[in-house]
């Protein structure tokens, strides 16, 4: 596959250039194996509908969810102050982020710290440019799959968004399964609340194999996702059960670029 | 006359005793920090018209939403004929208001006497699910003791409460149908009510005038001790929700429910470091705890939170950690917090006024760090809430208090956090690298 240049802010700005909007590519997004591809899906679409974007690159650092989550609120907000001065200083107005995450605190939380920008998450960012006309989406390989959705809480109970990832799943003309605990009664994956980095407390059974059993269940060929924390959580899930053969882990990101060749 | 003067007696012990333990309450929930609500009045208005009053949220498990429902109308419309049994109680009187009201007067009490059937069939029912069907989250360990006991004395003194009025109504009809009733004859030969025309003649039929006048009188008087019991117990138990249902839905947080508070006296550390120029929010002469170590540090509507629940458990059965046996319960946080609060609130009252250390705290003594660690901060437990009460936050201040005041916490969460200091990422990767997956195809 061809490789996208991906300018960063900085040297957008150097060339005299102003991009449209800042792809926050989150750490996740930056490190991890398995979210880089996510990431690569989100630049193949904001490629092939021309938007001129940028990323922070070195100089985005962590939003500081996690920290605030575990209740380290001055590390939250050294990390907040810190990417509003760079983002500010380069007067970002629109964000598109790849994670629900970073999407909730910088949408949500950064105005109170001095910075406020308009923040979309990726699958509002497509579902617009779908209805713009801008993104032509057809279902390719996934043409008349079976595709669960399983809601980010930071998206879903969050921050109220639910029909722009279905919306999206609808257009690739498949069946969009529902699970029993879906939208604002979504099962979390697990992740949550800085549990991404800690053993679970004591327990009987781990949230993301609870979650992925009941997805499972509905025997899809994709559980689609809009969270690279999700994603790992529900991808050990399926592995958990054995079902990787079967049933594929992807974001809505990496749905729409196969399906459409991108 | 010596009825009136032990009914006024009663009244004015029952009413005063009430306001006395309320009062109190209000003590208690003061006792937490201020925070303000002044804003989106009319957005406050309609949450809780449409949560609290139109129970919006119950409707999500319909079942017993409806019972809830019929016991929740028949409580609301019976304040209505309440108002004629303290009249007729003070005045000597004897279904005072029927003379003047005529027809409608029948239509509303016979309208409340369906509700009553309605509510006396949703108690049975809620007595099984709890002691025959065990619903799970109505049998979860938190329960044990005082709460289980609290719920069924609950249900069984509503059926009690039902049973009087049946008994009145019953024995008043079949004493007016023989021209003895102390309410005024209106020549008809029937009080109408829609019940107990009915039921009234089936059970008491065949007894004497005198037996009659017996039961009516007891009916009414159980009737109205009931009530006054009633009252008086629910500034001890779970049940006051009916009353801070709504004040609590009033203010609910109306933010999106991902966004976390900022910490105020955070900004004034961290801020100067990025503007000279700021100007701090808080008083440094006056510095208060980061997060929650114990009640007194939560805020004003935490408290009112924890005093508003009623131990319904819907949080708990939609809490990912506790559906996977973990320790962590959201109604046990809410518990928790109203048992140390009501402890708290004991050594003022002994200690006149003032509360004297007795080396024990909310995070430790009652909520289990194990319990804290678990959370997911998915917000399920938020969104369940029939009124709208906030587990989350007080978890997030229990954890800011862990993390910032005492470093206790779990040792590869401290890792993270040494991760985001260095290197901008809550992993060892570095920040130089960040935009490397650019040169990958």
């Amino acid at each position: 596959m061809e490789t996208i240049k991906v300018p960063t802010m900085a040297e957008m700005i150097a060339a005299g250039e102003t991009p449209e909007i800042l792809f926050w590519v989150g750490c996740s997004g930056s490190f991890d194996d398995r979210a880089k591809k996510i990431t690569k899906a989100i630049v193949r679409i904001l490629d092939h509908v021309k938007i001129k974007f940028a990323i922070l690159g070195s100089e985005e650092g962590c939003t500081g969810d996690p920290a605030k989550r575990a209740g380290n609120e001055f590390l939250f907000q050294m990390q907040a102050m810190q990417n509003i001065t760079v983002m500010n200083g380069y007067s970002v107005k629109k964000i598109v982020t790849g994670c629900p995450h970073c999407f909730n605190t910088i949408k949500n939380e950064y105005p109170a710290l001095g910075g406020n920008y308009e923040v979309v998450h990726h699958t509002q960012l497509v579902q617009e440019l779908i209805n713009q006309g801008k993104l032509k989406v057809q279902g390719g390989e996934f043409k008349g799959k079976k595709i669960v959705f399983h809601d980010p809480c930071y998206l879903g109970r969050g921050n109220n968004v639910y029909e722009a990832p279905r919306e999206i799943i609808e257009k690739l003309d498949v069946e969009l399964a529902e699970m029993k605990r879906s939208k604002a009664k979504g099962l979390c994956c697990g992740a949550g609340g800085a549990q991404m980095f800690k053993e679970a407390e004591k327990g009987t059974k781990e949230v993301n194999v609870e979650r992925a059993e009941e997805a499972l269940a509905l025997n899809p060929d994709v559980i689609a996702v809009g969270c690279p924390f999700c994603n790992t959580m529900m991808t050990d899930g399926v592995k958990h059960f054995n079902k990787e053969d079967k049933t594929k882990v992807l974001d809505i990101a990496e749905l729409i670029a196969t399906a459409n060749d991108l | 006359m010596i009825s009136s003067v032990i009914f006024a007696i009663l009244l004015i012990g029952a009413s005063g005793f009430f306001f006395i333990n309320v009062k109190k309450i209000r003590r208690n929930i003061l006792l937490g920090r201020d925070v303000s609500f002044t804003d989106n009045k009319g957005d406050r208005l309609k949450t809780m018209i449409l949560v609290a009053f139109g129970q919006q949220k119950m409707f999500s498990r319909p079942i017993p939403a409806i019972l809830h429902f019929f016991l929740y109308s028949a409580f609301i419309i019976t304040q209505i004929e309440l108002l004629e049994i303290v009249f007729d109680g003070i005045a000597g009187s004897h279904r005072a208001f029927r003379a003047s009201l005529g027809g409608f007067y029948t239509f509303m009490v016979s309208f409340i006497e369906i509700l009553s059937v309605l509510a006396f069939i949703g108690t049975i029912a809620f007595l099984s699910r709890r002691n025959l069907l065990k619903v799970p989250r109505l049998v979860k360990s938190e329960l044990n003791g005082w709460p289980k006991l609290d719920a069924n004395l609950i249900l069984i003194g509503e059926l009690t409460l039902i049973c009087f009025i049946f008994m009145m109504n019953g024995a008043d009809e079949v004493l007016y149908s023989r021209g003895l009733s102390h309410a005024t004859n209106l020549g008809d030969g029937s009080l109408g009510l829609s019940v107990s025309k009915h039921v009234g003649p089936l059970l008491f039929g065949g007894m004497s005038d005198n037996s009659l006048h017996i039961i009516e009188r007891v009916g009414w008087w159980g009737h109205i001790l009931m009530v006054f019991g009633f009252l008086n117990y629910l500034p001890f138990s779970k049940h006051l929700h009916i009353v801070l249902g709504f004040p609590n839905t009033y203010f609910s947080n109306l933010k999106p429910k991902g966004e976390f508070t900022t910490l105020d006296a955070v900004t004034d550390v961290v801020a100067p470091n990025f503007d000279p120029a700021y100007v701090a929010k808080t008083d440094p002469n006056n510095p208060v705890r980061f997060g929650v170590k114990d009640v007194q540090d939560l805020n004003w509507k935490n408290l009112m939170d924890a005093y508003s629940c009623t131990e319904c458990g819907r949080c708990t059965s939609a809490c990912p950690q506790n559906i996977t046996g973990k320790a962590l319960s959201p109604r046990k946080i809410m518990m928790d917090t109203r048992d140390r609060l009501e402890e708290v609130g004991k050594n003022i009252d002994k200690n006149k006024g003032t509360f004297v250390d007795d080396g024990k705290s909310l995070i430790g003594d009652y909520i289990k760090h194990e319990e804290i660690w678990a959370c997911n901060t998915c917000n399920a437990c938020v969104q369940e809430c029939p009124v709208n009460i906030d587990p989350l936050a007080i978890i997030i201040e229990i954890r800011r208090y862990l993390v910032m005041e005492e470093s206790n916490t779990r040792p590869e969460l401290n890792s993270m956090f040494t991760n985001i200091e260095n290197n901008g990422a809550p992993w060892q990767f570095s920040q130089a690298d960040r935009a490397n997956w650019t040169n990958e195809s």
